[in-house]
This record gives C-alpha cells, sequence and structure tokens, in this order.
C-alpha cells in the first residue's frame, strides 16, 4: 500500500510540474501588468500543435523542436503584446478581461479552422518506455516532461532573481512609474513579460505533446489549473506558483486514486476554497 | 542648462499647472516652493516625463526633452526622486541602487558610483542586503537619493525629500543635498518647509494655483514680505 501510495505521490509531482510550469507565466504576466491571460491556455496548445507539425510535417522530435517551439511562442506573446494587450493597459478591468478572452476563443477557433478539431497525436518520440527503481515506475515521457519543466521555470526564477533584465522586469511590476524613472522602458518590459509567459506555456505543451492529445480546445483543462496554482501561490509569485504546483498535482492524483478520478477537480476546488478563505493572499503571496 | 517655458499640464480637463516658466543654471540649486495643492509636484513630474504637457516646452542644454519619454529622459541627465520615494519594497537596496544605474552599461563606473554614494550615506554599507521597504522613512529617502544618483545624473529633481522624516534627520538631508550640489549636479528643488528650501537654494520661484507669482535670488525671497507672509507665517 505504501509502494501504491508513493508511487501516485511521485506521479502528482511529475503532472504537478507541468501544471506549475503554464501557472508560471500566467502568474508572470499578472504580476508585471495585473492582467488577467484567459488566453494562456492558448499557448500551450500552440505549443503542441508546433509540436505536432514539427514531428508530423519534419519527423522531427518535439524535444528538438521545443527550442524552437519556445522561441516562436516567445515571439507570440510578444506580438500579442504589442498589437493588442498594449492599448487596453489602462482599460477597465472588464475590457481586459473581454479581450483576453476573446483571444482565447480567436485561437481556438483558429486552431479549429487550420488544423480541423481532430485529436492528433506525436508517437514514437525518442525518449520512450519506462524507468523503474525501487519497485515504482514511471514513463519515460512524463518524467521527461517533469525534468523540462523544473529546468525551464528555474531558469525563469534565476532569470528574475540574478540579472538585470530580471530585476528590471521585477521593478516594472512593483511600480511602474518608479521603474521609468530608473530609465526602464515599461513597454519594453511588458513585451517580455508577455514573451517569456507565452513561451512557458509553449515549452509546457511541447513537454506534453508525446503523452497528452492535441486538439484546439486542449488548453481548456490547463488554464483553470493553473488559474488555481495562481492564486494557490499568490498573485505574482513565481515561487508560490511553483510550489501550489506540486501540491494540486498530487492532490489531484491522489484523490484520483483514493476516490474517483472523476472527482480529482472537486478536490483541487476544495483546495482552492480553503486556502483562499484561510490565506487570501495566497500560500507564498504577500499581504 | 534646463529651461522650461510656460509649461501647462492638466489632470483631465483640470488643470493643475496653468502657465509656469522656470530654468535651472549648471551648479545650482533652485527652490520651487508653494502652499499644497500649488501645482509643484506636477511640474517636477512633467520635467521628469510622467505627466505629459499640455503646452508649453522643455530644454535640457537648447534641445526640447518634451517630446521623449520619462525612461529616455534619463540617459540624458535627468533624475527624479519622486515624492514618498517609491523605493522597490521587496527589493534589496543594492538591488535599488543597481537599478538607478539601469541606464549605464559600464560595470566599473557603476561600482565606483556605488562607492561614491556609500560615501555620500555611510549607513547603506551595512544595509545593502536588507529589504528597502524595512528601512526606516529617513534611510528610505537617503537610498531614494543615492538611487537617483546613480543614473549620474546632471539635474536632480527632489520632491519633497522632507516628507515624512523625523526632524532631526531633516537637517542632515538638506545638508547632503548642499554636498551633493557642490559635487556638480544641479538641483531642482520641491519643499514644503519653505525656510529650510530657500536657506539652501541659490535660486527660487513661488508658484500658487499653478502660475508663479515671484521668483529671484533665494535669499531675497526668504526677506521678502510676500515669501513671510503667506510661507512662514512671520
Amino acid at each position: 500500500m505504501t509502494q501504491i501510495l508513493l508511487q501516485t505521490v511521485l506521479s502528482g509531482v511529475l503532472i504537478g510540474l507541468v501544471y506549475a510550469l503554464v501557472a508560471v507565466g500566467l502568474t508572470l504576466i499578472f504580476g508585471v501588468m495585473d492582467i488577467v491571460n484567459f488566453a494562456h491556455g492558448e499557448f500551450l496548445m500552440l505549443g503542441m500543435y508546433a509540436s505536432f507539425w514539427g514531428w508530423a510535417l519534419w519527423k522531427l522530435d518535439p524535444l528538438f523542436t521545443l527550442p524552437f517551439t519556445a522561441l516562436g511562442l516567445f515571439a507570440v506573446g510578444a506580438l500579442l503584446y504589442r498589437l493588442v494587450i498594449r492599448r487596453i493597459i489602462d482599460a477597465p478591468m472588464l475590457s481586459q478581461v473581454f479581450t483576453t478572452f476573446g483571444l482565447m476563443i480567436l485561437f481556438r477557433g483558429l486552431a479549429q479552422y487550420l488544423w480541423s478539431p481532430d485529436f492528433r497525436s506525436v508517437e514514437h518520440t525518442v525518449v520512450d518506455g519506462k524507468v523503474a527503481f525501487g519497485g515504482l515506475s514511471f514513463g519515460l515521457p512524463q518524467v521527461t516532461a517533469a525534468a523540462g519543466a523544473v529546468v525551464t521555470t528555474g531558469a525563469v526564477w534565476w532569470f528574475l532573481r540574478f540579472t538585470r533584465l530580471g530585476a528590471a522586469l521585477e521593478a516594472t511590476a512593483a511600480d511602474r512609474e518608479a521603474a521609468a524613472l530608473m530609465g526602464i522602458d515599461g513597454q519594453k518590459m511588458f513585451a517580455l513579460a508577455w514573451g517569456i509567459g507565452a513561451a512557458c506555456a509553449g515549452v509546457a505543451g511541447a513537454l506534453l505533446s508525446s503523452t497528452y492529445p492535441i486538439f484546439p480546445d486542449v488548453g481548456a483543462s490547463f488554464i483553470l489549473v493553473a488559474f488555481v496554482l495562481v492564486a494557490l501561490g499568490g498573485f505574482g509569485s513565481v515561487t508560490g506558483a511553483f510550489w501550489a504546483g506540486i501540491l494540486v498535482g498530487v492532490v489531484e492524483v491522489v484523490g484520483g486514486f483514493l476516490w474517483d478520478p472523476a472527482y480529482k477537480m472537486v478536490l483541487v476546488l476544495s483546495l482552492y476554497l480553503l486556502v483562499v478563505w484561510l490565506r487570501p493572499q495566497g500560500l507564498l503571496g504577500k499581504a | 542648462m534646463l529651461r522650461a517655458r510656460s509649461l501647462r499640464v492638466c489632470y483631465g480637463r483640470v488643470p493643475a499647472v496653468h502657465d509656469v516658466s522656470l530654468s535651472v543654471d549648471a551648479g545650482q540649486i533652485v527652490a520651487v516652493v508653494g502652499a499644497n495643492g500649488a501645482g509643484k509636484s506636477t511640474v517636477l513630474r512633467a520635467l521628469a516625463g510622467l505627466n505629459r504637457l499640455d503646452a508649453g516646452a522643455i530644454e535640457l542644454d537648447g534641445r526640447r526633452v518634451d517630446g521623449l519619454r520619462a525612461d529616455q529622459r534619463v540617459p540624458l541627465g535627468i533624475s527624479l526622486v519622486p515624492e514618498g520615494r517609491h523605493l522597490f519594497p521587496r527589493l534589496s537596496v543594492q538591488r535599488n541602487l543597481e537599478l538607478g544605474a539601469f541606464t549605464r552599461h559600464d560595470r566599473a563606473e557603476v561600482a565606483a558610483s556605488l562607492e561614491r554614494v556609500v560615501e555620500i550615506f555611510p549607513f547603506l554599507k551595512d544595509r545593502r542586503q536588507q529589504a528597502a521597504g524595512t528601512l526606516s522613512g529617513g534611510e528610505q529617502q537617503m537610498v531614494a537619493i543615492a538611487r537617483g544618483l546613480m543614473s549620474r545624473p546632471r539635474l536632480l529633481l527632489l520632491d519633497e525629500p522632507s516628507w515624512g522624516i523625523a526632524p532631526m534627520l531633516v537637517a542632515r538631508i538638506f545638508e547632503t543635498i548642499a554636498a551633493i550640489n557642490r559635487s556638480g549636479v544641479a538641483i531642482l528643488l520641491v519643499e514644503q518647509n519653505v525656510k529650510r528650501a530657500l536657506s539652501v537654494a541659490h535660486r527660487a520661484t513661488v508658484i500658487q494655483t499653478g502660475r508663479v507669482v515671484a521668483e529671484g535670488a533665494a535669499g531675497e525671497l526668504l526677506r521678502s514680505d510676500l515669501v513671510r507672509q503667506a510661507y512662514l507665517g512671520l
């Protein structure tokens, strides 16, 4: 029983790490400019399709195309900021919600129109099979995805913490006017936040592409969890989103195992309600 | 060095500054004084680029800068230490100071500037790793001024540097302002503490409801009836 429970907990950690990566991008965008990006799941969807087409057209493994997927999604995010989001920065919150919600519908519609609503999948990937140790066994694609997510999340954390540009991004998030007085171009920082945010979701999509079905609405299954993580971890907190991801992944998988997989979202959202009730600023958020 | 002509700045449709002209010559301290809500801070914010002009012109060394954004004016040598300090509270003092030098790329020279501001504010030495938000009001003000100096400005704009500071520290702040000026930085100072401001400044401009009502040598203004009656209550 302990063996099975341990297996389940670790499986939860693995998927939780990928959830965290999706949420990191969302929380970064929110933290820097207080805009909730409802189209965030669609960045993940685009990352999946980029991986799929690389594989379908040129037989390239999603792991090989991952750097290009990341760069491509960075460009999509930054461009989306320049073309659309820039115009609604100071708009009422409702306009912002409708804008990103509209983008979500647009991206889903476009994907459906261009690539059909069919479920697609990437097969025969480089990483395949299982890793086993101490009686536990995990799918190699899942382990690789989790490892890739940790590395990417770590890279974002390091960038924010230890680089000049990262500090400028933090400064813009904390106080837009004061940052401008330091000579920091807020517009560039916002575009950078959208670029990095989209790239994180895109990388998550690429990492999931070998184990998950790929279809236009796939973002829907991740965006809700991502919102929960952003709130749980404390709005704008990258480390918070990371730990919340692991927690939610474990609750989801263990709960699904002990109770019924159909109710796993009930558990996740109950956990969310509990934290919001007891600690509204999130687990690691500042009051 | 800095010439501002007929500035007009509105918040929405309400003009906060109607018509203000002022100039700062190299090496000078110029004080802008006036009652609460006279538009002093708005003038400074417009000079730094945080507020848009509705009319008027700003020239730095003969070059128009009013079309530039705030972040574009920093490398030209304008630095504003805003009212209420606006440090980045969760970042360390060191990080705040480094951000002050964001537009500069020569690491060796930035390190030299860092040493210089520590010389001016010796308490910084032991506080570099502390989060800026945990410092006292006076210490925060000094970090804000130090951060403002990190871009190596030729013109430092100070908005209410004595705001929210223990009275015993106010004298220190003004001594420091004079010392910074002696090192060759021109200063435009907005201050509620009229007596102190006029004592440290070379020249001064008095603003009332968005208009200039008097200007001249600071010492003379300090002795003038207008200032004595309206602002010093003498």
